[in-house]
């Protein structure tokens, strides 16, 4: 058993260890953090694999930025969860079958159709080029025009989870500066021609005058 | 599939993976009613599907699988940042996000 089985063993340990607390953790900030562990650790496993690239994009992309909005959400939001363990374990007996049939299921096809042992040695392009650059030359060459759809969806997703979220307040009162600048004149003054209505002056009533006076 | 103490082959990081996958649909069973841990459990089990192909790709020598999983994961943060978008306005309009709540449909 040399290192790198003690490191897969180790992080797989600590993998499954992290993914059962987060589906069984009473606080949902607490199942947030254990998924963060739970994504280290599967970059750590990813790393054994030579994948370098995709273990720190792994890092970067769900530990720094998915995890984060997460738990920003979970701490927002103002959760009860004591209704949400209700009947938690009564359904454990159905989920435990599903999920013992699921990896049985798994482990037949696995054990008859890849019994890879040794991984085959680096060619001397990728040993010379590293992870990295291998993987990005095969994205920007080969793969270029699903990069760019891949690309398009990041901007739909942004676009999508702004649209859905922004909200007008309907309590403040503002100027939007776009209709200020496009105000002309007819908008503000509007002239209408009309005949001068001159009226007659009215006459005070003579004796009601002179009566009145001392 | 050979689980000796020996060298790691294929079939371990498969079974990982499988074990893991596992693990996350028994956490939707048990968390029905929880939409966050839901969207957990969901990314769980992307990250057990980017292994099994992360594992393919290293002992099979062929970059085509590691290309595949950076899709994957462009895919996975689009959907959990639309999904927390979505679970957000829930939340402001009905004050819940309990899923046994959610029957507006009467599904």
């Amino acid at each position: 058993m040399n290192t790198t089985s003690a490191l897969f063993y180790l992080f797989s340990a600590v993998l499954l260890f992290a993914s059962v607390m987060v589906i069984t953790a009473r606080s949902t900030v607490h199942a947030a953090l254990f998924l963060v562990l739970a994504f280290a650790s599967a970059a750590c496993v990813w790393m054994l694999l030579r994948a370098e690239f995709l273990a720190i994009a792994l890092v970067l992309v769900y530990v720094g930025a998915v995890m984060v909005l997460f738990l920003f959400v979970v701490m927002m939001l103002d959760l009860n969860s004591d209704r949400f363990r209700e009947g938690f374990w009564r359904v454990l007996p159905l989920a435990g079958l599903v999920g013992a049939l699921i990896a049985l299921e798994m482990a037949l096809v696995l054990t008859n159709g890849f019994d890879v042992r040794q991984a085959p040695a680096a060619t001397a392009v990728a040993a010379k080029l590293g992870n990295t650059k291998v993987l990005g030359i095969a994205i920007y060459t080969q793969y270029l025009y699903p990069l760019q759809i891949a690309a398009v969806l990041l901007l739909v997703a942004i676009v999508s989870a702004i649209s859905l979220t922004l909200r007008r307040r309907k309590d403040s009162r503002y100027i939007d500066p776009a209709d200020q600048v496009r105000a002309r004149k007819a908008d503000r003054l509007r002239i209408v021609p009309m005949k001068p209505v001159i009226e007659p002056r009215p006459v005070p009533p003579a004796d009601a005058a002179s009566g009145a006076k001392p | 599939m050979n689980f000796s103490f020996g060298p790691v082959t294929l079939g371990h990081y498969l079974s990982l993976g499988g074990i893991l996958f596992a693990l996350s649909v028994i956490g939707i069973y048990l968390n029905r009613r929880n939409l966050i841990v839901l969207l957990m459990a969901i990314e769980l089990m992307l990250l057990a599907v980017n292994l099994n192909f992360v594992a393919f790709s290293h002992y099979l020598g062929d970059m085509a699988g590691q290309v595949f999983v950076f899709f994957i994961l462009t895919v996975a943060t689009a959907e959990s940042a639309i999904g927390l978008a979505i679970l957000v306005v829930l939340f402001r309009n009905r004050a819940t996000i309990d899923v046994e709540d959610l029957d507006a449909l009467k599904g």
